[in-house]
């Protein structure tokens, strides 16, 4: 079964007396624990594990880790799943991703015969013209190239993603020995510290090293697990850093969440994510069976995987001589070690499914199926360069170095320079302890400047020179590209041989030859491909790598599931204390804005009817409600409403309209005067908390010296609206205190009393349904028991609950506008006819140049109570209105129903000023096209304008 | 995103925070011509660099404050409350 499983490895992560059973295309495997997808398949003697993206060309291990271009399968319903790091479970089914009809036979290689009409800029060149054809056809056949797995819409069995905060002193990216060392420092210095690690376990390259590299390892485990200051966070992915130290982690490692996003902020940042190997450039480099260096090493020394039988190695480094050791002690033949640093190539390789023959640069040709290469190191430098840092090309140690980072950023391990396991440990130790130095007073500072802060525990911490001796650069020879052409981009398909006609095209700067050619943009974000790009690109301009400079790295640092980014909503929900009774008599629910609320309990026409001819009973409660106390209130009032308030007697209520700064009518409500320095201002229900921020701005910035209090009572009052004709009968036998009759409590008036035996509700009377009707604002304590008693008690009046649904409707019967919903963002005061309440002649007011300026004007929409001919049919809301049987608009539909008390269509409407006299005929073009005439009316309200049954 | 120090809350996740622009001094409502209110509703210097910025403290101590911050850098001093 495991045909390329070699004896026992000192460091070999696999559990051998387990046995861990799988299916790969729908065939039985089985593996071991600690085993990867890749290395049980690998020990199983597979060799093709995917087609390449745009030739289907058939792909093996290439690098056996995260970055592996080649190892995106499809494991059940999830989609591209890194094969090289992911660790195998019980029952996995593993499939193959973007071949069809199989991986072994796979017609996209047909691609392969007319490749020279996918290179570079291909799908720019060819899907461009005749438009037309981009919806019925190029769309379609683009899908089909599409690469990547299958994401099953319905089927999850994800779970719920979820977010964590998370705030450490110190955040290292990176669990190798120098990240290792750096945390233990930064630990032991006080600070609390977050490792994360990319693989599922720590150690970098450590893992797959010799005994005494496995010895350091087990040490530095031991001491980061003894320590209390450090939570480790493996198979975890550091994915972007932003301002001021804002880290995203892409934690895969949670016992419950499929995967977690952190948030962190984090007093400083040490990076230290190691080096990624460099393929080299060669025809056919991407031959099964081609590997880098330290693929080979961690298939034998981690999982016991011989990766092939019979080896050529180019070696530039230490990492290939270690390779060619690795590889004697696991049986594979060694044919030819080539030293790359005295000149020794590779031309070509031969071989489709697997390599079968390697042409050498000296004109030799071996027979080997393996090929490994050791050419160099790209440093992942991407969260410096998110950090601000613009890296260096050193061409002696042919890579990019760090440059200049910001205090709270620091590098430390192979992507600062080269060392002994001893000098990585050391760079690593003095970085974490800098690192904790910055952070700890970083945290120190936060502790103590602000005004309510608590006396410091001990002084400020020093500033600690950054004093750190530079790990050594060791020269390595510029392997790039051998003389022919090879993939720079695995990922994307995309060879050495494309980059250059994109240079000779033009596009011969390394961000242009990006976008044009796609290379870099592939799940292996350029960790494998960018350096190779810029020295392609380098070798077409004749020029030095330094001078094409590299694309900048974005986040994520590696590719990152919606689920995860999309993760847990924090957004509650609110509900008022009767929600449940609605729920419980069946209540339809509607969600406006924050709050769930009834849109109906049954039918609301009939709703709307139990309102004209009895009484109903609706929960407004989301309406926004500011208790405003002070003697400067009514200068609060004059400022922020269109209309005066300098003369509202106790007891009384009036109807208020706000504009913004700019002129556009920006809520309304009524407030009423509860005392002499007490009132109770009322918002729109979405406009609750905008109205109580710009109380609070003009409060605090520009009339400080105004004695005002806000505090908001929306959820601390529960509103009732008893509405109908019988809704004083009601009342009189529930209210105390409160004369009810018509001259002791007339309209727009507010008493405070006591309801069903609740003390101090405020009671006010106004009328948005067109009915005598109170609203009654009750402690939210007691409101069921106020709403049961209202039923009860007014069963043989009729008393029913209504909805918002009916309450539309009873507003628009009586021709009552909705800020959001009749004005829109450009709305001034006259459109809303407002003319009437707005005082121009007050001293400030907020707005007033614009609404001076508004009324001046003789162009502005005017909104009109309108009723379509036909009175059956109910233009839908927004439908336009229009010139004849042109598509000249000249307004729109804000808010139509169909009316009960009237039995016909009732409409309010925007409409151009010309068509704003009572009696002009106007046409509005419906939904399905079709045009009807509609009559504009003298007033908003289409039933009682004088307002007669309101007043009684 | 960036943190911005409330005097009373201190240093905050921006989106506990509101933006509400730069400082700009209102004109006197009653005598201002348009223009010069128009000036003051749409017009900003909008450097890049220093500019002094209001922030509302919306999910905390529910404070309007004005800092300092450099829009190149987000680097933030000169704290007041206003």
């Amino acid at each position: 079964m495991s045909p390329r499983r070699i004896p026992s490895r000192p460091g070999e992560l696999i559990d051998r007396s387990t046995t861990v059973s799988f299916t790969w295309n729908g065939r039985a495997f089985t593996g071991h624990q600690g085993d990867t997808i890749a290395s049980a398949l690998a020990a199983a003697g597979v060799e093709i594990f995917s087609r390449s993206m745009k030739y289907h060309r058939r792909r093996g291990i290439f690098s056996a880790n995260h970055w592996d271009p080649n190892l995106s399968v499809q494991v059940g319903d999830e989609p591209n799943v890194r094969a090289g790091s992911r660790r195998l479970l019980e029952g996995m089914q593993v499939s193959a991703q973007n071949v069809w009809p199989s991986l072994r036979f796979d017609l996209g290689t047909a691609n392969q015969l007319v490749g020279r009409f996918l290179s570079a800029g291909f799908y720019y060149k060819t899907f461009m013209r005749p438009q037309f054809l981009w919806h019925s056809l190029y769309q379609r056949i683009l899908r089909k190239f599409a690469p990547g797995g299958r994401i099953h819409w319905n089927t999850s069995t994800h779970g719920a993603y979820d977010k964590r905060y998370a705030h450490p002193d110190v955040l290292i990216a990176g669990g190798g020995p120098a990240g290792m060392a750096a945390a233990l420092s930064a630990a032991e210095a006080g600070a609390t510290v977050m490792l994360v690690e990319q693989e599922p376990e720590l150690g970098g390259h450590l893992r797959w090293g010799a005994n005494d590299d496995l010895e350091v390892l087990a040490d530095l485990r031991s001491a980061v697990e003894a320590s209390p200051g450090i939570e480790v966070l493996v198979d975890s992915t550091v994915s972007g850093r932003y301002d001021h130290n804002w880290i995203a982690i892409n934690q895969r490692s949670h016992p419950l969440a499929p995967e977690r996003l952190i948030k962190a902020r984090a007093g400083s940042l040490v990076v230290a994510p190691g080096l990624i190997e460099r393929p080299y450039v060669f025809a056919g480099n991407d031959t099964p069976g081609v590997m880098l260096a330290g693929a080979v090493r961690r298939l034998t020394n981690l999982w016991a995987v011989r990766p092939g039988d019979r080896a050529v190695v180019l070696t530039a480094s230490s990492e290939g001589d270690s390779a060619v050791a690795d590889l004697e002690s696991a049986g594979v033949e060694i044919v030819e070690v080539l030293d790359a640093r005295s000149g020794a190539d590779i031309v070509k390789v031969d071989g489709r499914g697997r390599v079968r023959k390697v042409h050498l640069g000296d004109g030799r040709t071996l027979a080997a199926d393996l090929v490994v290469t050791a050419t160099g190191w790209t440093a992942p430098t991407s969260l410096l360069n998110m950090a601000g840092d613009r890296p260096v090309y050193d061409p002696v140690a042919a890579r990019y170095f760090p440059h200049a980072l910001p205090d709270n950023v620091l590098a430390t391990g192979g992507i600062t320079g080269d060392g002994s396991i001893a000098e990585l440990l050391a760079h690593g130790r003095e970085t974490g302890e800098l690192a904790a130095a910055r952070a700890l007073r970083i945290r120190h500072d936060v502790l103590t400047t602000t005004a309510r802060s608590t006396s410091p525990k001990g002084p400020r911490p020093e500033t600690v020179p950054d004093d750190r001796i530079p790990l050594r650069r060791v020269p390595h020879p510029e392997c790039y590209r051998s003389s022919t052409h090879g993939l720079v981009d695995f990922s994307e398909d995309i060879s050495s041989k494309d980059l250059m006609q994109a240079a000779s095209e033009g596009f011969d700067s390394i961000e242009l030859m990006k976008r044009y050619t796609t290379v870099t943009m592939g799940p292996s974000q350029g960790k494998l491909e960018t350096v190779n790009a810029a020295s392609v690109l380098a070798e077409a301009r004749q020029v030095d790598m330094a001078d094409v400079g590299t694309t900048v790295w974005r986040p994520p640092f590696s590719p990152i599931s919606l689920g995860a980014l999309a993760g847990r909503i924090f957004e509650p929900v609110r509900r008022s204390a009767l929600q449940d009774w609605h729920e419980a008599n069946g209540a339809v629910n509607l969600l406006a804005g924050q709050w769930v609320r009834p849109d109906r309990y049954g039918d609301p026409m009939a709703e709307a009817l139990n309102v004209r001819n009895n009484v109903g009973l609706i929960d407004v409660t989301p309406l926004g409600k500011l208790d405003l106390r002070g003697p400067d209130v009514p200068k609060l009032l004059e400022l922020v409403y269109v209309n005066r308030w300098q003369k509202l007697k106790v007891g009384r209520v009036r109807y208020g309209a706000m504009v913004g700064e700019d002129g556009v009518v920006s809520d309304d409500g009524v407030t009423g005067r509860l005392a002499k320095d007490h009132y109770l201002m009322t918002t729109t229900s979405s406009g609750a908390g905008a109205v109580w921020e710009m109380l609070e701005d003009w409060l605090q910035t520009y009339r400080s010296d105004w004695e005002v209090h806000v505090t908001p009572v929306t959820g601390g009052l529960t509103s009732i609206n008893v509405a109908g004709p019988r809704s004083r009968d009601l009342l009189e036998r529930l209210v105390g205190g409160v004369d009810l009759s018509a001259d002791a409590f007339p309209y727009f008036s507010v008493r405070t009393g006591t309801v069903a035996g609740v003390a101090d509700c405020i009671i006010w009377r106004i009328g948005f349904t067109g009915e005598l009707s109170y609203e009654l604002h009750v402690p939210s304590g007691h409101a069921l028991h106020v709403w049961e008693s209202l039923l009860a008690t007014g069963s043989d009046l009729g008393a029913a609950p209504f909805g918002v649904e009916a309450q539309r409707i009873l507003r628009l019967e009586k021709g009552h506008y909705i800020v959001g919903q009749d004005t829109d963002g450009l709305s001034k005061a006259p459109t809303a006819g407002l003319a009437g309440l707005v005082k121009l002649d007050k001293e400030d007011t907020v707005g007033l140049p614009e609404l001076r300026a508004a009324f001046d004007r003789t162009d502005l929409p005017v909104l009109v109570g309108l009723q379509p001919d036909d009175p059956t049919v109910v233009p839908e809301e927004a439908c336009q209105i229009v010139a004849g049987d042109s598509n000249e608009i000249l307004g729109r539909v804000t808010s139509s129903r169909m009316s009960p008390t009237l039995g016909r269509s009732i409409c309010l409407a925007q409409v151009d000023p010309k068509l704003a006299a009572a009696g002009t005929s106007v046409t509005v073009k419906l939904v399905d096209g079709s045009r009807i005439t509609a009559t504009v009316q003298e007033h908003h309200a289409h039933l009682d304008p004088e307002g007669e049954r309101q007043r009684v | 995103m960036i943190l911005v120090p409330c005097p009373n809350c201190g240093p905050r996740n921006s989106s506990d925070l509101r933006n509400t622009g730069e400082v700009v001094p209102r004109p006197d409502a009653a005598t201002a011509s348009l223009s010069e209110w128009r000036s003051y509703l749409y017009l900003r210097d909008n450097p890049a660099g220093w500019v002094t910025e209001t922030w509302y403290c919306r999910s905390g101590c529910r404070t309007y404050f004005t800092i300092e911050r450099n829009t190149a850098t987000n680097e933030v001093r000169g704290l007041e409350r206003t």
